[in-house]
């Protein structure tokens, strides 16, 4: 205890290395290792050895490009809606739910405590060849009598726009529920009209929670393997798909590292351009 | 046409509510299932077997059981982690903060898959057998940045006057800490650990890749799916969810009837991080 009380500038490190240790050897380390296999050659069965194989990535490029744009592709548009979907909603519960406002939240959230595989296999039921849903797009003729929604990109995206709606509506919701009511007010005695007040107040107020919602959305979306193998066919396959089949059932390590690494690079490509398109500032703060 | 006009906005709510509810309906519903055949896709008809019979399917009960256990252990030495984290970032001045912001930020924002593959590499060339001890390792990892940032927004807040008070009457450091400034921060790391336990048990992606022949509830299911997936699937899905959702109703109504008594503003009934948790400039 003396030697700390004399040394107190060790304290904050004292508390920081548990957990530091932690994530350093457990997420940066693991990541080295990751780099370290995509950049080797070899089989499993002989064994693999690092010659610097940067063709590793070329291959996976060239090979994959198909689930790589497909990935983005189906993040993206599940993102937009998402953000479509949620924002009318979040703004309900921030300006009209009173004093229930949190219990609506619970609403948003609840389909989060349904484990995830069990929440994407309710889609299987929900859009199933004779379901319901089929049935009534069939009787309107906007599906064909052989017409189906299960192993279409339809399904996938579907699934993926649901699965992560919370996580856009969750900051969306904290930046509206932020906004000061007496900014809105002062529009309307300068005599903006509704839409004018929405456009030039609360819309541009709730830009934060929107480029944070987009993120949280985008980049798991664009990882995801689970919806395309429960609801798609490998028609519908996403680069988490290849990585996972790679890494488990092929045992081809160094495609999947380069693939991993190609993912996170691009995820990281997106954000740039997105931070260009968005401002800096609101993208760190 | 006015009323309609008015009334828009609430009737996309009451939709985008049933949207969200919907799957959730099903799962519920399909617990009380009697399928006929090996699919659960089609109602037959209503039974409470499954609910009563709920480990009637091999493996079921273990996988259950095991994931409860990690969820327990990895929540705790999760929490424990992420409020030191906490403290020492906000309360502390020190060299290398940029790097520990950034380090807590980035899993949360790095997909999952490359998480599982990277650990899974790790303890491939390390020759670590993979089973119950890297599950809880790495989800340990994947908590911890939810931790910091729950307990990171309530610290923030954290009037200090508090425990200068304390201190000022004659408190140590250690006393002040146990007395006023944990009992302060309790509702805080609570929601933080129940946040974790709940991570913890939905996680399917990264434990898929570090589990070896271990058996968590989501791995029961992915196996499952592959075949046919037993009505006891939906029972204990449907379970956890009501579980969850009865504690976060309690706890706001809890808060709700905390703030008419003290006329305080409404709490923070959630864990809800404060937007995008940003790593701060160096």
């Amino acid at each position: 205890m003396t030697f700390l009380h004399r040394h107190k500038w060790l304290t904050p490190y004292l508390l920081l290395l548990p957990g530091i240790a932690w994530l350093a050897v457990f997420f940066l380390v693991p990541l080295g290792f990751l780099g370290y296999q995509s950049l080797q050659s070899g089989s499993f069965e002989s064994g693999y050895s690092f010659t610097w194989e940067f063709s590793n990535y070329w291959d996976a490029i060239s090979t994959y490009n198909e689930q790589l744009i497909r990935s983005f592709l189906y993040a993206g548009i599940a993102t937009v809606i998402a953000l479509l979907v949620a924002y009318p909603l979040v703004y309900w519960i921030a300006f009209r739910g009173g004093r229930w406002k949190n219990l609506f939240l619970i609403l948003i959230v609840a389909p989060l405590f349904v484990t995830y595989l069990v929440r994407t296999l309710a889609w299987l039921n929900i859009l199933a060849d004779e379901g319901p849903i089929v049935n009534t797009l069939k009787t309107l003729g906007i599906l064909g009598s052989d017409g189906r929604l299960l192993a279409t990109g339809f399904a996938v995206v579907a699934g993926i726009t649901y699965n992560f709606l919370p996580f856009m509506a969750l900051p969306l919701y904290v930046s509206l529920e932020q906004i000061d009511s007496r900014l809105l007010e002062a529009a309307e005695d300068l005599y903006a009209s509704k839409r004018q007040a929405f456009l030039r107040v609360t819309l541009p107020l709730s830009a934060p929670g929107i480029v944070a919602g987009t993120l949280l959305t985008f980049i798991p979306a664009a990882g995801d393997f689970i919806n395309a193998q429960l609801l798609g066919t490998p028609r519908q396959s996403m680069v988490g798909n290849v990585i996972q089949s790679k890494f488990l059932e092929l045992i081809d390590y160094p495609a999947a590292a380069s693939l991993s690494f190609i993912l996170m690079a691009l995820i990281l490509a997106a954000l740039l351009v997105y931070a260009r398109a968005v401002g800096t500032e609101r993208l760190t703060g | 046409m006015r009323w309609v006009r008015k009334h828009l906005l609430t009737g996309y709510a009451i939709l985008a509510f049933g949207y969200l509810m919907l799957p959730v309906a099903v799962v519920i519903l399909f617990s009380f299932n009697a399928p006929a055949g090996r699919f659960n896709y089609v109602w037959e008809g209503f039974t409470l077997d499954n609910w009563i019979h709920w480990d009637a399917v091999p493996g079921i009960r273990d996988a259950v059981v095991k994931s409860l256990e990690v969820g327990i252990v990895s929540t705790i030495a999760a929490t424990a982690l992420g409020t030191v984290l906490a403290l020492a970032i906000v309360r502390h001045r020190f060299r290398g903060r940029g790097f520990v912001n950034v380090l807590v930020f980035l899993p949360m924002s790095t997909p999952e898959i490359v998480l599982g593959a990277s650990l899974l590499t790790m303890f491939l060339q390390a020759q670590v057998v993979t089973g119950f001890v890297t599950i809880f390792i790495a989800h340990v990892m994947f908590i911890v940045s939810y931790v910091v940032v729950t307990v990171k927004a309530r610290l923030i807040d954290f009037d200090r006057h508090l425990e200068e008070a304390a201190m000022d009457l004659g408190a140590g450091e250690w006393t002040t800490f146990r007395l006023i400034t944990l009992p302060l921060l309790a509702p805080a790391i609570l929601s933080a650990a129940l946040l974790g336990f709940a991570l913890s048990i939905d996680d399917f992606v990264i434990t898929y890749f570090v589990a070896g022949s271990t058996t968590t509830f989501p791995l029961f299911v992915w196996g499952a799916a592959r075949v046919s997936v037993p009505p006891q699937v939906n029972v204990i899905a449907s379970a956890i969810f009501l579980v969850s959702v009865l504690f976060m109703v309690g706890n706001v109504l809890w808060g709700l009837r905390a703030s008419r008594r003290s006329r305080e503003p409404l709490p923070q009934a959630l864990p809800i991080p404060e937007a995008l948790p940003q790593p701060e400039a160096a």
